[in-house]
């Protein structure tokens, strides 16, 4: 008898897939098809906006997949949005299409980032948190020793001037829907796939993974030049929105920071946790962004309560408390009886 | 350059101060607390907020701010990093960032963007100096920072070889199940320890006020510095700390020679350099490393 039927006869069975999950999965491919019609009906504030919601949640989704899936938490993340906006503007000023170059920039970065994980990996916890806080330093200096950069001052994507107004808008906002959808669709099939079952069991417990076989550093490696490559996109996506690179900006911790917060807030380690986590993000800075300093203090104390009271975050709590989930990475064992499902991530 | 040489040296006086709380706290509790730098800010504002407002020269007022960093420890243990370290490796992390950034911007919130510093209630210590033969001049502060350095880590490691409560802390790091059957108590232990780190923070909060300027959000920069001076002084005990200390001084000064932009570049150069040796040749996380044989060193002191 194969171990699935064995299971079978006591009345338990292993399911990847629930109703709730296939509607929400059928719902979220409808949203994200009528989203492509936005720049037709809504304004122009409004898409500058629904595009900053994008890049956000690639931003969470790609922290979370480092830190919720791989245990690696990196306070550093935003070296690879620096670099991706500024290889853009580098290839750009080489005579690359600006939109070219945004994919080409983060191609870059994500080639960049396999060297420097041979040996950031093989740090762990807070070491590794603080290594890639030194490598971002690092990199944001060196950028302003480019003479293209002018140090702090910064420059201009200058190319995106030959588009008109509306263009360069509904042009960018395809981008960021296009990159969003693509870089969520590949996490979740990463995740379901067998290295995605590889790296949760590494978060989970590092040596009993090693000790069953998982190639830990290969996995870890996967999982880093994705965030690294999504994270760059976004970096490009960024510039192409607001046309300045300065080097303080880009480079700047606070980028981590919000990372930090939506995946936090959101449920580190639930898919759903990082999208529910930026668009909270988003609303939360479009009423209170106004508030300067206070706002920020609120989100470090916010992010600073939920990691001690509510770890799971609010995802992990819906999860929790309803049994539900909308787009599960991991298996689900039913049992007989009350109380009958276990989600095992 | 032998001044150069001489100014890098005694600044790694002051990254030895700042460092040694980081890895002496990881090394009891595996915790590395990304708020440290931000708390060395908050005690230098405390320092000037002290002189300037209320007359209390820095020197006197660390009498008032040092016990206040010992009871923040205390405080910061019992209420966050305890909760916090509960839950596996990642959360302590998260948490003392998010701290950080709440330490970072009250600063902000109450003391504006303006560099401040303590230089102007120390007299003229803060440009007084020594002249060597060949016109070579060392600042009496800088001179003071190292001093300091060797006596606080000499002190640390006195405390832990001699006291009772060193060794609890010792046997706390080593096995913290282990030595709470034989009677310790590990959260008094972690607090006092964690007590212990924030008046070496408080220490070195009032060197970075009198040596330079500083801002609300200096305390990122100085956590860097005190993490890169404790990986690069990784193979040795405390005292490798100073070391990793005048390493990182070393590296900034010669490297502000060779270009403008060449002090920080330096530093974070070299620790990287430190970073792959070491971990290509032995493949071994550093602090790891720092702590084991930080424990080996502290429980046969020579």
């Amino acid at each position: 008898m194969s171990p699935n039927a064995t299971l079978a006869s006591k009345g338990i069975s292993i399911e990847r897939w629930t109703k709730a999950s296939r509607v929400a999965l059928g719902s979220m491919a409808a949203v994200l098809a009528l989203l492509m019609f936005a720049p037709a009906v809504l304004g122009a504030g409004a898409i500058d906006r629904m595009t900053a919601l994008f890049i956000y949640v690639i931003l969470a989704a790609m922290w979370n997949a480092l830190a919720g899936f791989g245990g690696l938490v990196s306070v550093g993340q935003q070296v690879f949005f620096g670099l991706g906006a500024y290889f853009t503007i580098r290839l750009a000023d080489a005579g690359l299409n600006p939109f070219v170059a945004l994919f080409a920039a983060a191609i870059v970065t994500g080639a960049l980032s396999i060297p420097l994980s041979l040996f950031m990996l093989r740090l762990k916890g807070g070491e590794f948190a603080i290594g890639m806080w030194v490598i971002a330093e690092l990199a944001h200096l060196l950028v302003n020793l480019d003479r293209l950069i002018q140090g702090e001052t910064g420059t201009s994507l200058i190319s995106l001037n030959v588009y008109d107004g509306n263009t360069r808008r509904a042009t960018i906002y395809w981008l960021a829907l296009t990159a969003m959808a693509a870089l969520l669709g590949a996490l979740f099939i990463l995740m379901r796939s067998r290295a995605g079952a590889a790296m949760q069991a590494i978060r989970d417990n590092e040596e009993a993974a090693t000790s069953v076989g998982v190639r830990v550093i290969a996995t870890k490696r996967l999982l880093f030049v994705l965030a690294a490559f999504g994270i760059a996109v976004a970096g490009g996506l960024w510039l192409a929105t607001a046309t300045t690179f300065q080097p303080k900006t880009y480079f700047s911790v606070q980028w981590t920071a919000y990372m930090i917060f939506m995946v936090l807030v959101g449920g580190i380690g639930k898919f759903e946790g990082a999208i529910l986590g930026a668009i909270l993000f988003f609303v939360i800075e479009t009423v209170f962004g106004s508030a300067g300093v206070w706002y920020l203090i609120g989100l470090g104390a916010t992010a600073l309560i939920f990691s001690l009271y509510l770890p799971r975050g609010l995802w992990g709590e819906i999860e929790r408390r309803f049994d539900f989930q909308l787009l599960p990475v991991g298996y689900r064992l039913k049992l007989p009886g009350p109380h009958k499902i276990k989600w095992e991530e | 350059m032998i001044n150069t040489l001489l100014q890098g040296i005694l600044l790694g006086g002051y990254y030895a101060v700042i460092a040694c709380g980081l890895s002496f706290m990881f090394s009891v509790m595996r915790i590395i607390n990304l708020a440290h730098g931000s708390l060395a800010v908050a005690a230098a504002y405390g320092l000037w907020l002290l002189a300037a407002k209320a007359g209390i020269p820095p020197f006197a007022g660390l009498l008032i701010v040092l016990p206040i960093m010992a009871a923040a420890g205390w405080l910061l243990q019992r209420f966050i990093l305890e909760r916090s370290a509960r839950g596996g490796t990642l959360l302590p992390i998260l948490t003392t960032f998010g701290l950080s950034i709440v330490i970072d911007n009250l600063l902000f919130e109450q003391f504006g963007a303006d560099t401040r510093s303590l230089a102007p209630f120390i007299g003229n210590l803060s440009y007084a100096s020594w002249q060597l033969p060949g016109h070579i001049f060392v600042g009496k502060l800088a001179v003071m920072m190292m001093v300091t350095a060797v006596v606080v880590l000499g002190a640390l490691q006195f405390f832990l070889s001699r006291f009772a409560l060193g060794r609890a802390i010792r046997a706390t790091a080593e096995d913290p199940d282990t030595a709470g059957l034989v009677g310790i108590d590990a959260r008094r232990v972690n607090a006092v320890a964690t007590a212990i780190t924030m008046v070496t923070v408080g220490i070195a909060g009032a060197f970075l006020g009198m040596r330079a300027t500083f801002s609300p959000y200096a305390g990122g920069p100085q956590l860097l510095f005190a993490f890169e001076a404790a990986v690069i002084g990784g193979a040795g005990s405390l005292w490798g700390t100073l070391a990793g200390g005048i390493v990182l001084g070393l590296a900034q000064s010669l490297g502000a020679q060779l270009h403008p932009q060449g002090f920080l570049i330096g530093g974070h150069a070299v620790f990287l350099l430190v970073l792959f040796v070491r971990l290509s040749r032995f493949g071994m996380p550093v602090l790891d490393k720092l702590a084991a044989s930080l424990r080996t060193r502290l429980r046969s002191p020579t």
